[in-house]
């Protein structure tokens, strides 16, 4: 017992000195990389340390090795709740939601009088919590993943249309002017210049969107889901102590969470590579 | 000010799709409701049924405002079926949540930025504990923290910390790092210690950002203690309402339930607001 909290504590030394050593080198690629991994290693093997030497009940904090292998052993089940929930849940809905917050936010950019009253109402909708939509949606639309996506759409609907507004305003005058010297009508301007310079606000709204919608696909489970799903899966195994389980569910929604923003990061580095906060 | 007109308009708007959208939705149980009385309906009648219905499936405004009035005002507020006790409720676990993730967030930040070891292992991992949908994590921690002995009022306020935390360390990060490099060099000719520097210089530089991720923490943390009362059995709270409105099939109670919590939002979100403007007046920044 003793042997597991002291290689917490090796386990905790050693990651600290390493870290403040990577933080006294030269700032380089490697370090910055290096250094979280560090501290995310460091955390787990204290994790592990402390659950064993403490002999924590494996129900309350199950140790890091037990979630890996109960991981590995159930990918089917963890696979199957990940296209339900991930994929047709939170996927369909944030396309739906994010497409048609852009249409929107499109079609209301005509009208300035609508946008001056849309923008503060949207920002107001955007803080509420939506969530609590969960239930009616599953009433609407059904136990399957439509209720689900449903909701999604509903919460990145707001933020995604809010930034489009915005972004859509973020070109200045003296650039519209030249559009007009070369004689570029209003969809030129728009594709030309207007949406090229929205598009930082844009991916804001999309990044914000990834998140909610991995959210709302899971606790909109919570109210009622055919029997998988990632939420279904929590709250049941929740229920059975089956603590392990869970942990491991929260593993996948973290991978995905963590991969889905690295996607959209990526994808608008890409595009607006031009933009201050992206160049390096 | 100015836009007084066109929110409104919008409000409106949004109002009127409400009704609209009573009317669609509602209708086929209006249908069917007189199909069996073998009558049908005239228009007139079919819109003043979808608007009274027992359990519509989607509440006309007036109803939702009548079962607000209902719960509000004419119950006592001690009463388990006030709504102003289960905003109450929901209310204590948001507001503890908040002071403890502002708590958090600030000395994170203050750590971030003046230790250059945090800097590069923490910040990374701040931004990745926000991709774990820790919403969806909320009945788990509710039960794990119940078997230790911690029930009630910490569990919730918890989750709200977890959410809230993360707005007040973005935001204090990027406000203590505000002051250029100008004011920076003034108060090293000043031969201000890094204590001096951080009371005096960074600390009040980094207000403006300090409430306005306040107000997203806020919402954040509201959102936490809603669903952090769902998992615990539906006991008290606007989230208990919603489970136990979405179990009985009870929209009245659920529309009501959200409306509140939307009012509380606008309370707080409108406090901080305030707040902000008077101390930014004060510091001569606004």
């Amino acid at each position: 017992m003793m042997g597991w909290v002291l290689f917490a504590i090796v386990a905790w030394l050693v990651g600290l000195s390493v870290n403040i050593w990577l933080a006294r080198q030269k700032p380089s690629r490697w370090a910055t990389l290096a250094s979280p991994i560090v501290f995310g290693l460091t955390l787990i093997a204290v994790w592990e340390g402390v659950v064993r030497g403490f002999d924590i009940n494996q129900v309350l904090l199950p140790a890091p090795s037990v979630i890996a292998a109960r991981f590995a052993t159930s990918l089917d089940i963890l696979w199957i709740d990940f296209v339900q929930t991930v994929i047709k849940g939170a996927l369909s809905g944030y396309i739906i939601g994010c497409g048609a917050a852009f249409l929107t936010a499109l079609a209301i950019d005509r009208f300035p009088f609508l946008q001056r009253g849309l923008l503060p109402v949207g920002n107001f909708v955007a803080a509420l919590p939506i969530i609590g939509m969960a239930p009616i949606m599953v009433m609407w639309f059904g136990f399957g993943w439509q209720s689900k996506a449903a909701i999604v759409v509903v919460m990145v609907f707001f933020p995604m249309l809010v930034n489009t507004v915005q972004g859509l305003q973020a070109s200045d005058a003296m650039q519209r002017d030249l559009m007009r010297t070369y004689a570029a009508g209003y969809w030129r301007t728009l594709l030309k210049l207007r949406l090229p310079a929205a598009m930082p606000f844009v991916f804001n709204g999309l990044k914000i969107g990834t998140t909610l919608a991995l959210i709302g696909a899971i606790v909109a489970e919570f109210f009622g889901s055919p029997v998988l799903g990632m939420g279904f899966r929590i709250s049941t195994s929740v229920g059975q102590l089956a603590l392990d389980l869970v942990w491991a569910e929260i593993v996948v929604a973290a991978i995905a969470g963590s991969a889905f923003y690295g996607i959209m990061a990526l994808i608008e580095g890409r595009v607006t590579f031009w933009h201050p906060s992206q160049r390096t | 000010m100015r836009n007084i007109i066109p929110i409104l308009t919008v409000v409106g708007l949004l109002i009127l799709v409400w009704y609209g959208a009573a009317v669609a939705l509602n209708a086929q149980w209006a249908r069917d409701v007189a199909a069996r009385a073998d009558r049908t309906l005239t228009f007139s009648e079919l819109v003043a049924d979808t608007w009274s219905q027992e359990k519509p499936k989607l509440p006309a405004p007036h109803q939702v405002g009548a079962e607000l009035w209902e719960t509000t005002v004419m119950k006592k507020v001690t009463s388990k079926r006030s709504l102003v006790y289960h905003t109450w409720v929901t209310f204590s676990a948001t507001f503890l949540g908040f002071v403890m993730g502002t708590a958090l967030g600030t000395l994170l930040a203050v750590g971030i930025v003046f230790n250059r070891t945090m800097d590069m292992s923490v910040m990374p991992w701040v931004i990745a504990s926000q991709t774990i949908p820790i919403l969806a994590i909320a009945p788990m921690i509710i039960v794990v923290l119940n078997a230790v002995g911690l029930s009630g009022l910490l569990p919730k306020a918890i989750i709200s910390m977890y959410l809230s935390f993360f707005p007040v360390v973005v935001g204090m990060v990027k406000g203590l790092r505000s002051p250029d490099q100008m004011q920076l060099d003034q108060m090293r000719t000043w031969h201000a210690s890094g204590w001096q520097t951080f009371w005096k210089l960074r600390l009040p530089s980094s207000m403006p950002y300090f409430f306005t991720s306040l107000k997203v923490g806020v919402a954040a943390s509201l959102v936490g203690a809603i669903v952090g009362e769902m998992p615990t059995g539906a006991v008290a709270g606007l989230g208990a309402r919603l489970l136990a409105g979405s179990y009985y099939g009870q929209t009245v109670q659920i529309w009501s339930a959200l409306i509140m919590a939307a009012a509380l939002a606008a309370v707080m979100v409108g406090l901080i607001g305030l707040v902000q403007r008077i101390t930014l007046k004060r510091m001569g920044m606004a």
